[in-house]
């Protein structure tokens, strides 16, 4: 089993010969879906083969020109977001949205402040 | 509202005893991945980011008044020279009265154009950085769990410049030393975690352009 890390969390899937995952696992861990045309999401479709049921998860992420790295034994698999897509999402100047614990370990999202400024800063005790 | 956001890699209990000091009313939130500094393309702290009732960027990110003067401090006496502390303070003074003219009088926020300019520019190799520091972290949280995994971690996430870079840095190296030492490191997670474990294997793969610091 193999460990993959996306924006959206984390999901344990049964990988082969690197990142090569079932269809199903691959559309959880793309957040793409597979269809006749390729992997595809709205309305973009982007080719890709199929191998026994199979699909080259890390190839398909790196045609879209976004990060892959993993560790050495191939279990831990991190499918990043890519420039463009960070910079698309800060280019309408909507704060994108993020959920993070306090010290209590109670989950707080950003959106909730709507309706107030918010003066976002980051700190480090290091 | 003030977000805190502690870029925080080593946990919570790292970031709690600043937090518990500052007997703070506003929200002080965890961030172990530095997801709100891949979320907005801030490559250092502190930095600020202002946003408006409506939820738009008003302020991209920007130092928060914070300056470079600790640069010339005096490494044998831990001293800065007056001009430089007194520099230091009014940039850090200007700032917080340029925070509450905003938030009193909405003086300061930027038209969206000027915002629009100011955005940071996430490149490629910073996008693969920010995948690379990710798995890092979250290697050394697993580490702490329980498979004992020998090791060696690369720098991989140092293109990014200045204070985080150097942060990251230090996670790396931290993670390379032997167990023995790495229990003496001040951290009680690390002690608890590496009392019977050996050393954490990250043989990270490394796209060897993102070690440039540029």
């Amino acid at each position: 089993m193999a460990t993959v890390l996306t924006d959206q969390g984390e999901l344990t899937v049964a990988a082969r010969n690197g990142l090569w995952l079932s269809t199903e696992d691959t559309e959880r861990a793309t957040g793409w879906t597979l269809k006749p045309e390729g992997m595809c999401r709205d309305d973009l479709c982007v080719p890709m083969p199929v191998q026994d049921g199979r699909i080259d998860a890390a190839a398909f992420w790196r045609k879209l020109g976004c990060p892959v790295v993993n560790d050495a034994a191939g279990e831990t698999w991190v499918l990043g977001a890519g420039a463009q897509q960070r910079n698309d999402a800060l280019a309408g100047l909507t704060a994108p949205d993020f959920t993070l614990p306090d010290l209590a370990g109670v989950p707080q999202t950003l959106s909730a402040l709507r309706g107030q400024k918010v003066f976002l800063c980051t700190w480090a005790s290091w | 509202m003030i977000v805190a956001v502690a870029e925080e890699s080593r946990g919570a209990e790292h970031a709690r005893p600043w937090i518990e000091q500052a007997g703070a009313q506003y929200w002080c939130l965890i961030d172990t991945d530095h997801r709100v500094a891949d979320l907005y393309g801030m490559v250092n702290v502190p930095q600020a980011v202002w946003i408006d009732k409506a939820g738009h960027i008003v302020r991209p990110p920007e130092n928060a008044g914070s300056t470079d003067h600790f640069r010339m401090m005096d490494r044998a006496t831990g001293t800065l020279a007056p001009e430089h502390q007194e520099a230091r303070l009014a940039a850090r003074t200007a700032y917080l009265d340029a925070v509450r003219d905003w938030v009193l009088a909405g003086r300061y926020a930027l038209p969206a154009e000027t915002a629009m300019v100011r955005l940071p520019q996430i490149t490629p190799e910073i996008a693969l950085a920010q995948s690379h520091f990710r798995l890092g972290v979250w290697l050394r949280q697993v580490a702490t769990l329980q498979r004992p995994i020998r090791t060696w971690l690369k720098p991989a996430a140092c293109i990014r410049s200045h204070g985080t870079c150097g942060a990251r840095r230090r996670i790396s190296t931290r993670s390379a030393r032997p167990a023995a030492r790495i229990s003496g490191s001040g951290s009680a997670r690390w002690e608890r975690s590496h009392t019977t474990r050996r050393l954490i294997c990250l043989q990270v793969r490394i796209d060897e352009r993102s070690m440039d610091p540029r």
